[in-house]
């Protein structure tokens, strides 16, 4: 696996990086102890710097923290909270749990008085590049080099997973805290299968041989949520990527000129369209939403679907009792460049602190412990989501669903990847996950869909308002 | 004008004028300056791009696709739900069997006014979530199933980029008839009787009575009508943007303006280029208010 190590050598890179930018980060801080802000650089709270306070709170300094309540519940953060007071126990906190984050936040803004901790999440978060490109968000550098909360010696960055860092960065600056990992890949009910005989297929011949048995079955061997054609995305991509590697997602990402045009998502456009001319997708599966789609699978009359690891949560009212949630990474097609258990590994949840922040240290001491060990494992404990901490998970009680997940983000290692345009060209998205709706539902050929991603990519790398971003 | 009747007009007028400059006026003029602008819409900084974001749209192949279908619903809305609305309520005053009491409705006609004017008190996201529902594309869905029972097959409806805008009309259609029946019946039931027994007595038959003496005498309110449902199908956002994939797909099938406008403005954080829009589309709908009233104008018919 060359293509692996030359990732990690990526990484590696990308932390050195990081540790020379932390370096000149420092001595910025130094020069602007009272005007800081305005680039996002953060000051100092006022109080005396130490390693159980690196950011400098101050104890009686207030602190408002904005949580999006949405799949995760904010019980966690109300935990998290608990920390913060713990440790400064003069400060007055706020806590806000909210689904409408937009609307709420962002007159708050405009006006220049954000919150000091936001998590930008749902489906009515602001557009974090915007934020990131607009100097609104404050630089994590300070946090990600500081000591790790009850391990001396060890840097913050060094306890997170790879996606969190890689993630966090906006033009050379981590400015976003990604806290829970989402693994996505094929989910199947490992009772049914074990009764079947089944186990999902490695390579894309005994995929077809699995489909064509499951379907001699009367079951559909796969279901997507078709009305958001973001889901099958899922599948396309990581059968492209584990067959032509990393790079075919990074010239993607870098809005490379043909990135589109590749050989292996030609193929994976093809391998979908197989899918859908041999009849394994369930009828009207391109119609249903992601409720729909998912109840269906819960009731056996599909085998397979496409989901991110907040699958087993999001219908643990509707699953079956004996039900087991798993998850599978995507078959491989023929000369693939990745190894078969790897998958996409999001680093998801975007926690913020606004440059504008008031308490822009107190909202740093926040994320630092939300990124404790202590603080992370509560967090799995209460959503069944792992986190960017490692090894946070040690010895907890996991649901299949959320122990299978965890499993590959340890088995995928550094072959794991993850796509940013959709985060990082907002405009382009809903026109990439048309064309892959289009595609799934056999509308269009796999020519006619690269050529058509290709030119939104195109569209999009000539468009002035766009900034445009490279992964390095 | 009596000493002291001004200041009454002006002490019952001022507050309800200055709600109305504050939350209509000023959000136009806003919009207005924005759309001259490259304001993101998270932020208190932008600059002045003069004219820039209008050729943009001009460009804008998703932009003239949203026109497009608004379009086909702007011709679709009213035309539709105007006849079915018109001829209800004609049905209901005057289509019942004309015993001796003369030009009556038909048997039951409280009861039918009821039923069709049931969708007007549900919100536009419950119409559109059981709408999404009865149009569920497997064979098991609704309306699939009473296809299949008459043997006509199953349909992909909203997932089918050809059926999926007039999916969306005939939700919105279903949505509004109800509304303007009880409208058109109001209407109808203030033109006094004598005249539909004379016509009667003249040998008109109900054709004739319809388009001789109900439409003519109902033009006012049609005109009216026109217009309203004429904004109505200009917006459609929240049906969209619940009912359809994406939402505004299958593959753009069913975009919308109001759609795009907040897409651009706050998911994509160009507050600026999507009040651009919301500036055009002000336009589009004044010339079409103008013109529907203007081209429809006819003489008023006094009784």
């Amino acid at each position: 696996m060359h293509r692996s190590t030359n990732h990690s050598r990526r990484i590696f890179l990308k932390r050195a990086g990081l540790a020379t930018m932390a370096v000149t980060g420092g001595s910025y801080l130094a020069g602007c102890a009272s005007s800081g802000g305005e680039d996002g650089t953060v000051e100092s709270g006022g109080a005396e710097k130490s390693a159980d306070n690196p950011f400098g709170v101050q104890a009686a300094d207030p602190l408002s923290v904005v949580i999006f309540k949405g799949g995760y519940g904010d019980d966690y953060a109300k935990f998290h909270e608990g920390l913060y007071t713990d440790k400064f126990q003069d400060a007055k906190l706020s806590h806000k749990g909210i689904t409408d984050i937009r609307q709420q936040m962002q007159p708050l803004f405009n006006g220049g008085t954000p919150p000091d901790v936001l998590d930008n999440s749902g489906a009515e978060k602001m557009p974090i590049s915007v934020l990131a490109d607009t100097g609104q968000l404050s630089d994590l550098t300070s946090l990600f080099e500081a000591e790790a909360v009850g391990q001396a010696g060890t840097k913050v960055k060094d306890t997170l997973n790879p996606a969190a860092i890689d993630s966090a960065e906006y033009a050379g600056k981590p400015l976003v805290l990604n806290y829970a990992l989402q693994v996505y890949g094929l989910w199947y009910d490992q009772a049914l299968f074990d009764k079947n005989g089944w186990a999902p297929a490695e390579t894309w011949e005994d995929f077809l041989t699995l489909c064509e048995e499951i379907k001699g079955t009367g079951m559909a061997p796969m279901a997507h949520q078709g009305k958001y054609p973001y889901y099958i995305q899922q599948v396309l991509m990581d059968m492209a990527v584990k067959h032509g590697g990393p790079e075919v997602v990074y010239a993607i990402d870098s809005l490379e000129p043909n990135a589109w045009q590749n050989e292996s998502v030609k193929m994976a456009a093809e391998a979908l369209l197989e899918l859908k001319a041999k009849g394994y997708m369930l009828d009207g599966t391109e119609g249903l939403d992601h409720i729909q789609s998912q109840t269906a699978w819960n009731e056996h009359k599909a085998a397979f679907i496409p989901c991110g690891s907040w699958l087993e949560n999001e219908q643990k009212s509707v699953a079956p009792s004996g039900f087991k949630t798993t998850v599978a990474p995507t078959p491989l097609m023929d000369g693939a460049a990745l190894p078969f258990d790897c998958t996409r590994v999001e680093a998801a949840e975007a926690f913020i602190v606004p440059a504008k922040a008031t308490n822009q240290a107190g909202g740093l001491e926040y994320l630092r412990l939300m990124l404790s060990k202590e603080g992370a494992a509560e967090f799995t404990k209460l959503t069944a989501a792992p986190t960017i901490v490692d090894g946070a998970t040690e010895g907890l009680d996991l649901s299949p669903g959320a122990a299978s997940a965890i499993a590959l983000i340890d088995s995928g290692g550094t072959s794991n990847w993850n796509y940013y345009y959709s985060i990082w060209y907002s405009p382009m998205d809903p026109k990439i996950q048309s064309a892959m709706g289009e595609v799934a539902a056999g509308r269009l050929t796999a020519d006619e869909f690269t050529s058509r991603c290709q030119k939104a990519a195109d569209e999009t790398a000539s468009d002035s308002a766009t900034q445009k971003r490279t992964r390095a | 004008m009596k000493h002291g009747q001004a200041r009454f007009i002006v002490g019952f007028l001022a507050f309800p004028l200055l709600l109305y400059v504050v939350f209509v006026i000023s959000p136009f003029i806003q919009a207005f300056h924005y759309a001259l602008t490259d304001w993101t819409g998270v932020s208190s900084e932008f600059n002045y791009v003069g004219l820039q974001n209008f050729q943009n749209l001009m460009q804008d192949p998703l932009f003239l696709t949203a026109i497009k279908n608004n379009a086909v619903l702007l011709i679709g809305l009213p035309l539709v739900t105007i006849m079915l609305a018109l001829f209800f309520a004609f049905l209901l005053n005057v289509g019942g069997s004309a015993g001796g009491a003369g030009v009556q409705g038909i048997r039951g006609n409280g009861f039918y006014k009821l039923a069709f004017f049931l969708p007007q008190v549900l919100s536009v996201p419950v119409i559109a979530v059981i709408w999404a529902v009865i149009f569920n594309p497997t064979a098991d869905g609704m309306a699939n199933s009473v296809l299949g029972r008459v043997g006509l097959g199953s349909s992909g409806w909203l997932a089918d980029p050809k059926l999926a805008l007039y999916s969306v009309l005939w939700v919105l259609i279903w949505g509004s008839v109800g509304f303007y029946l009880v409208l058109f019946n109001a209407a109808m039931t203030a033109i006094p009787r004598d005249i539909f027994e004379a016509a009667l007595i003249d040998g008109a038959g109900r054709f004739t009575t319809f388009f001789n003496v109900t439409m003519p005498l109902l033009w006012d309110t049609i005109q009216t009508s026109w217009v309203y449902l004429a904004i109505l199908a200009l917006d459609v956002y929240a049906l969209v943007a619940v009912m359809t994939a994406g939402p505004g797909g299958p593959d753009n099938s069913t975009q919308v303006i109001a759609l795009q406008i907040a897409q651009n403005g706050f998911q994509f954080g160009r507050a600026g280029y999507a009040s651009a829009m919301g500036v055009v589309l002000f336009f589009i709908t004044l010339v079409i208010a103008l013109i529907m009233l203007r081209v429809t104008r006819r003489e008023r018919i006094e009784y």
